[in-house]
């Protein structure tokens, strides 16, 4: 996604204006965009939530369903995040096989909510060895103006927030679906909140054109407890011990913020 | 594996009879493969993996070529028979992912500015795995790059730290890694005192985290060492090699 062109002077202007403690959109270095979240948009989905971060915006909807557990995890259920960079949503996108971004993105949703342990996968085993249930996260990116991982992140969790799955009774090997759902019991609320390091600064939830100008993409996850689940750093700049366990500090902190926003929502 | 095993006896052992803030045994070497332009091998522990680069060569597909600088490949891939279930091998996303932050690790150690409109590619190929094998991935492919003669701010260590049993510990193996509680893979650059990989996944307290990290890249300054005498080992060979030709 390197390849959309902003001209130097605009980067300079991003950079110079960051290393003296502002942001071109007026933000403070650790403010985010204004974010809107609506969960159960989509009535024939599980769960679903559209999360607006400025003008990015995402859409995730789950499906459950009911699968074969994996061999080396014979007595859980299965949690799928995948991820779609939808055509409609970037100049930049194409249809076609998910690209690396697209990949890392899943893989670092997922694992804010895998390690976690916001769905407790064993409770989601019917006949063991045999049947489970299969989460499947869809994440669709419908609009990108920068800070994917968040949007996407909290949108997972918006919509598991409202997920519901069947009822159900096991006759001998069967499994009968009877009407009526109960909630997809929540045990944490994984947030991740991501830095862009910029002249050597670090600025939390970085716009398209920041991205554009940043050096290294740092992503920390925190559970309830203030308990850190996951990290990913992207992009080939470089970030010193210092600047990694400040912006642990910070996401903590923010993280604190958006949970409370889901919360309510 | 039941879940109530033990990772670390009352005398802080662990399972292979480390400490806690024990590396695995190594093994580098460099200019293993014939073809490749640069090569090197590891074994860490049962990690065995092979690093080869080619380049910088011209680029194809052509319209990935950038005018001022060089693009750099990563392909990190598991041999099919490289863990206890075969692999497909197909690259997976994991590998996908993997691929990607090596890559990105790698970027900042390497002038790239120095060959534009090249590529250099590199191979990371593993044989065996035993937790650990992104670390030990960078490590290889950091030598492999040197044997290449390809110019470098700084040779790239990398090396784990994590928690199981209760207790932060450096390099993980697989059980460690799977059973225990946390991994926190890093890539460092020693002069430089640049993180050029970071990654975690687990739980961890912000106390918990800052001690892994230091654990981490302390783990890293000692692979920086045996990177270094694993360099000149091979040309000492030569050497010796040279001197025992000129002596007959």
């Amino acid at each position: 996604m390197t390849s959309r062109i902003i001209s130097r002077i605009r980067q300079k202007q991003i950079a110079q204006l960051i290393a003296s403690g502002k942001r071109l959109d007026g933000r403070g270095l650790t403010d985010y965009r204004p974010i809107q979240i609506e969960t159960g948009i989509i009535g024939k989905a599980e769960g679903s939530a559209r999360v607006r971060l400025g003008k990015t915006e995402v859409m995730v909807g789950i499906k459950i369903g009911i699968g074969e557990p994996f061999s080396d995890r014979p007595d859980d259920g299965v949690l799928t995040v995948n991820s779609e960079f939808v055509p409609l949503a970037s100049p930049e996108f194409e249809a076609g096989p998910p690209g690396e971004d697209s990949v890392e993105l899943a893989r670092v949703v997922d694992r804010g909510i895998r390690e976690s342990k916001a769905i407790d996968l064993e409770n989601l085993c019917i006949i063991p060895r045999k049947k489970v249930f299969v989460v499947f996260v869809d994440v669709y990116v419908l609009n990108h103006d920068g800070n994917l991982i968040d949007a996407s992140a909290l949108s997972a969790l918006g919509a598991l927030t409202n997920a519901k799955i069947f009822k159900y009774e096991v006759k001998g090997e069967e499994v009968e679906i009877k009407p009526g759902l109960v909630e997809l019991p929540l045990a944490n609320f994984p947030i991740a909140v991501t830095f862009a390091d910029i002249s050597g600064k670090l600025v939390v939830d970085p716009w398209l054109d920041e991205e554009e100008v940043m050096d290294a993409r740092l992503t920390m996850t925190f559970g309830k407890a203030g308990k850190l689940c996951a990290i990913q750093k992207g992009g080939a700049g470089t970030l010193s011990p210092q600047q990694i366990i400040e912006a642990a500090d910070i996401a903590r902190e923010k993280a604190e913020e958006l949970r409370k926003l889901v919360a309510e929502s | 594996m039941p879940k109530d095993v033990k990772l670390v006896n009352q005398k802080g052992v662990r399972t292979d009879g480390r400490k806690l803030n024990e590396l695995r045994p190594f093994k580098l070497e460099v200019g293993v493969l014939h073809n490749a332009d640069g090569s090197a091998y590891i074994e860490q522990g049962k990690n065995k993996i092979l690093a080869a680069i080619y380049g910088p060569r011209e680029v194809h597909p052509r319209h990935l070529a950038l005018p001022d600088r060089a693009i750099l490949r990563c392909r990190y891939h598991m041999a099919p028979f490289s863990v206890e279930e075969r692999k497909s091998p197909a690259p997976s996303r994991r590998e996908v992912e993997l691929s990607k932050v090596i890559r990105e690790a790698l970027e900042s150690a390497i002038f790239l500015e120095k060959f534009p409109r090249t590529s250099i590619d590199l191979f990371i190929e593993v044989l065996q795995a035993d937790g650990g094998t992104r670390c030990a991935g960078v490590t290889v492919a950091s030598l492999a790059l040197a044997d290449a003669g390809i110019p470098m701010r700084d040779l790239v260590a990398a090396c784990a730290a994590g928690k199981a049993d209760g207790h932060l510990m450096l390099d993980l193996n697989d059980i460690e890694d799977k059973e225990g509680e946390a991994d926190v893979p890093i890539a460092y650059m020693p002069n430089f005192d640049a993180v050029v990989l970071l990654q975690m996944d687990g739980q961890l307290t912000i106390d918990e985290f800052k001690e892994a990290i230091d654990l981490a890249l302390d783990g890293c300054r000692q692979i920086y060492v045996l990177q270094k005498e694993a360099l000149k080992a091979k040309y000492i060979a030569i050497k010796e090699e040279a001197e025992e030709v000129e002596g007959e």
